[in-house]
């Protein structure tokens, strides 16, 4: 094996420097360097989305990345979603409107669903189904998440 | 314990989140939070990572195995083959014909040869790499066909082809009928595609046992079968549930167990495996594919005289749980409809095709594609609505199944029907004013491939049956153990049991059920492992009446007795006191204790196992009592179709289901939204494409599976129609959406197109005619 690289990158607000194999994907480098298990590797060529986290403010497939391509940037993965141990608004959603059953999609899910309300606050039913569908769910047929997403979005903006 | 008084005071209300309610789920937090670990998070200093050697051949004979480079390789710590399994080389969950390492005969594309444990994943599949097999390649039987009736197909296993022959006859087999119709149909291979794909984590323990941490459906039979494969008994083979990223059926046989765990017990050190999404096609089983002849034979009034079928399900290259699937295809192989006069052959068959088994509603799945199309193939040759012709026959409760099974409880066969067919239609788009319509919301979506022109609307309706728990006189049990005790001033109840949690919601339900029998809030759901009895496999729809059977009787043994310890202390009969919400009642309604208080340091444990009634083995003409209960969905489906390009848009899908009690209402729902997503997966996209033995598609570029695109906005009827032998009245949730979804969307393309549509996924060339 070649010799190994140093990663410096920002996730969830805090600075982690770690060495890896320059071939790593960012999101192995999460999982195993990093401990983000939050990241989840479901088909690891680009198709189901349960690894989407945010790299500097956009979505991006973590496993279509490496993590040498994540030099220096800010990553929020599903663990940086809540903050002071109160759960992120689309969080609670998720789970009081049964947007989840296995949960393995619901990482992936929340990162693109945060992305969405970012740059639309009030989206309708079809524009949420538009907004997160490069992301698989197995378990749900979608309309509970959809549920779900109307919901946070209608919290966020009676609190902002 | 304090001296309990007797006080007057208002009872108070029930305990909120028990049955019949939606609490939120126990592992919600985790799931959302990204901290649930699944079995792909386990983690352990100084572990080794698994990879395997799989066959790329579908039919071989090894000649040589050569694995001195592999072993040679820095980093490697093993490689194993067929030679290094301790016990029994054979595994499977009815009949045990499947290496675990291939030594002799290959008899699929993907079977596995040799494992290597390594300390890095990559120096691990290198390491499999420089394995190096001399194989004799032989011509693949890939025809199911074949390996039923030609008697010169090779015998890929002793015994010949045939796995299982299912014969049902019922009435007169030389009926007549005025109307006759015809059919021939074909299901696909489908996969259950679950999102987390195979892995676990095996740990060689210092009694010289194991302890697997794992992804599974059934951890018992996994163990069954690992005591088997590694020559050691159940003490020594310790199974914990790992979290589960869905499962469908995909995780009810073996995967990555065994192999895990013979890499750490050679090595002395912790084993992971975790498949990618390539491997796990040829890691697990699918759904099998099927090729059914029908006819079926009615007045002209539209009543059903006879039903001739033949199904044949390719089963591939090992048994799993062929024979079940078998069953489930010939007993319900009808429908729900009533028919004095019934020939069914099913047959489940051996191919060097990849091997089948679970997925969700197996062999009903199969059967009410071909059932389904001949009723509307009825409708027209009667020129009669397709709903009417179902409801004329519709099964219903106290009718007849064809293997002479009465229908004991509810069978709302018509009134699912019409209450599908009485939900609002979406508005149709104005061909002839496209001005404003999405065009996106048109069949080719955002590929722009219409403006309208050539699009058709079509609505279908389809119902199904399913059974639901384990049949034929399987001794089909779950074992539950309740805690309950005083902690922090509270009465709090553990519930442990070895039922695996995959999403479905199994651990609310349970939480849902001890609050409703012991009126506590707090209620704590352990961990399953294999330290209490078997829970029964996570299949046939089946975990919240048997597991839940078995945790409310646990939760009633443990009631019992805290009520006998209030009556000793009260001195008053048992049998005049009752519980609730914490409280005990006497007969006159008046709060006699506290249960914390009756309780005080004591603990009550009780482990009940639990079976439904017992069911029987079908005779030679499968006649017999086989099923304990059985379920029913209907659906309507309403589609556009592009008929120029053939492409599809289910526009929406409506489902009403019969569900006895709706132990948590909104997870039924998920459940029913779910399960008809995967059934619209099969009627138009999702197929295994396999050639000549050899899979074409394993990934999820090339495995379509519905996207929320896809899968439209859905009208849910729920009915609850108690079924008294059932606990709480409840009927099988998970399976019945996925059976009648598909027929409802090939339904509808036909009505919208005029195609005779044969074959499931339907694909554009199917509909266009073109080649």
């Amino acid at each position: 094996m070649t010799g190994k690289v140093t990663v410096t990158l920002k996730v969830n607000g805090r600075t982690f420097s770690a060495d890896c194999e320059p071939r790593k994907t960012l999101a192995d480098f999460l999982r195993q360097d990093l401990g983000f298990t939050g990241v989840h590797l479901g088909c690891e060529h680009g198709v189901c989305g349960a690894c989407t986290i945010s790299v500097d403010g956009s979505t991006a497939r973590s496993c279509c990345m490496l993590a040498v391509q994540a030099e220096g940037t800010e990553v929020t993965t599903v663990e940086g979603l809540a903050s002071d141990g109160n759960l992120h608004p689309l969080q609670e959603a998720f789970w009081k409107h049964h947007g989840l059953q296995c949960g393995f999609c619901t990482p992936g899910m929340l990162a693109a669903a945060s992305e969405l309300l970012e740059d639309n606050p009030d989206p309708t039913a079809d524009e949420i189904r538009e907004g997160i569908s490069g992301n698989l769910c197995r378990c749900t047929g979608y309309q509970f998440i959809v549920d779900s997403v109307q919901d946070a979005a209608q919290h966020l903006r009676s609190t902002t | 314990m304090s001296t309990p008084t007797r006080t007057e005071q208002n009872l108070g209300a029930d305990i909120a989140g028990g049955v019949g309610e939606s609490p939120l789920r126990p592992d919600g937090t985790l799931k959302v939070t990204g901290e649930f670990a699944y079995s792909s998070d386990l983690w352990l200093t100084g572990m080794l990572w698994g990879a395997t050697l799989r066959s790329p051949h579908p039919s071989a004979r090894i000649r040589s195995i050569d694995i001195t480079e592999a072993v040679r390789t820095d980093g490697v710590y093993a490689v194993l083959t067929h030679d290094d399994v301790p016990g029994d080389n054979l595994y499977g969950l009815e009949h045990a014909d499947q290496p675990v390492l291939a030594g002799d005969v290959i008899r699929y594309q993907g079977e596995a040869v040799a494992i290597v444990a390594a300390d890095h994943p990559e120096t691990a599949r290198r390491a499999v790499n420089k394995i190096v097999v001399d194989y004799e390649v032989h011509e693949p039987l890939t025809d199911p066909e074949q390996a039923v009736f030609d008697s010169t197909a090779p015998a890929l296993h002793e015994g010949g082809n045939v796995l299982r022959h299912l014969p049902i006859r019922r009435g007169d087999p030389d009926a007549t009928a005025d109307v006759v119709v015809h059919g021939e149909y074909e299901v696909g291979m489908q996969d259950q595609a679950f999102l987390g794909p195979e892995s676990g984590l095996a740990v060689p323990a210092d009694d010289g046992g194991i302890d697997l941490y794992i992804a599974t459906q059934w951890l018992h039979v996994d163990q069954k079968q690992l005591c088997r494969v590694l020559g050691m008994p159940a003490n020594k083979v310790r199974l914990s549930l790992a979290g589960v990223g869905g499962a469908f059926g995909a995780r009810e046989d073996l995967s990555m167990q065994a192999h895990a765990c013979l890499l750490a017990l050679q090595t002395g050190r912790p084993v992971k495996m975790m498949y990618s999404r390539e491997e796990s096609f040829f890691g697990h089983v699918h759904r099998h594919p099927a090729k059914m002849r029908y006819e079926h034979g009615a007045t002209r009034d539209g009543k059903l005289v006879y039903v001739k079928a033949q199904i044949i399900l390719d089963g591939g290259a090992y048994a799993s749980s062929t024979p079940a699937v078998v069953a489930n295809a010939a007993t319900l192989g009808v429908g729900p409809y009533k028919v004095r006069n019934v020939s069914v052959d099913c047959y489940g068959v051996y191919t060097n095709n990849p091997p089948c088994g679970a997925m969700r509603g197996f062999g009903a799945v199969q059967a009410a594609f071909g059932y389904e199309s001949q009723m509307d193939k009825l409708a027209d040759a009667l020129d009669m609505d397709p709903v009417e012709v179902r409801t004329r026959n519709a099964l219903h409760e106290g009718a007849t199944m064809p293997t002479g099974q009465v229908v004991d409880s509810a069978a709302p066969v018509e009134e699912l029907l019409e209450r599908v067919k009485a939900m609002p239609l979406p508005p149709e788009p104005n061909a002839s004013d496209l001005d404003g319509y999405d065009l996106r919301l048109l069949p080719g979506g955002v590929s722009n491939t219409t403006h309208g022109e050539g699009v058709r609307r079509g609505v279908g309706y389809a119902i199904g049956i399913k059974n639901v728990c384990f049949s034929e006189g399987f001794d089909d049990y779950s074992t539950a153990r309740v805690t309950l005790k005083v902690n922090g001033g509270d009465a709090v109840a553990t519930v442990y049991t070895a039922a695996a949690e995959v999403g479905q919601g199994l651990v609310t339900v349970q939480q849902q059920i001890a609050r409703t029998e012991l009126g506590v809030e707090q209620v704590v759901i352990q961990p399953a492992d294999t330290g209490v009895g078997s829970g029964g496999s996570t299949s046939a729809s089946r975990q919240t009446y048997v597991t839940g059977g078995a945790v409310k009787a646990a939760c009633e043994q443990v009631r019992a007795r805290v009520l006998r310890q209030a009556a000793k202390h009260l001195d008053l009969p048992a049998s005049q006191l009752r519980l609730h919400a914490g409280k005990i009642v006497s007969a006159d309604e008046a709060v006699v204790a506290a249960v914390v208080d009756v309780l005080g340091g004591e603990t009550i444990t009780e482990t009940v196992t639990w079976r439904h009634r017992p069911t029987h083995p079908l005779d030679e003409n499968g006649q017999g009592n086989a099923h304990v209960q059985y379920a029913f969905a209907a659906h309507r489906a309403i589609v556009d179709v592009d008929v120029e390009l053939g492409l599809v848009r289910v526009v929406q899908l409506d489902c009403a289901q019969d569900v006895g009690k709706a132990m948590n209402p909104d997870a039924v729902v998920g459940q029913i939204h779910g399960g008809s997503a995967q059934g619209l997966g099969l009627a138009v996209m999702e197929e295994i494409q396999v050639s000549g033995g050899m899979v074409r598609n394993p990934s999820f570029t090339d495995y379509l599976i519905p996207t929320i695109l896809d899968m439209p906005p859905m009208q849910v009827d729920v009915l609850e129609l108690a079924d008294p032998n059932a606990p709480y009245g409840l009927r099988g949730v998970g399976e019945p959406p996925t059976i009648s979804s598909t027929p409802a969307i090939v339904a509808a393309i036909r009505h919208a197109t005029g195609a005779d549509l044969t074959r499931v996924p339907v694909q554009p060339h199917h509909i266009t005619g073109t080649p």
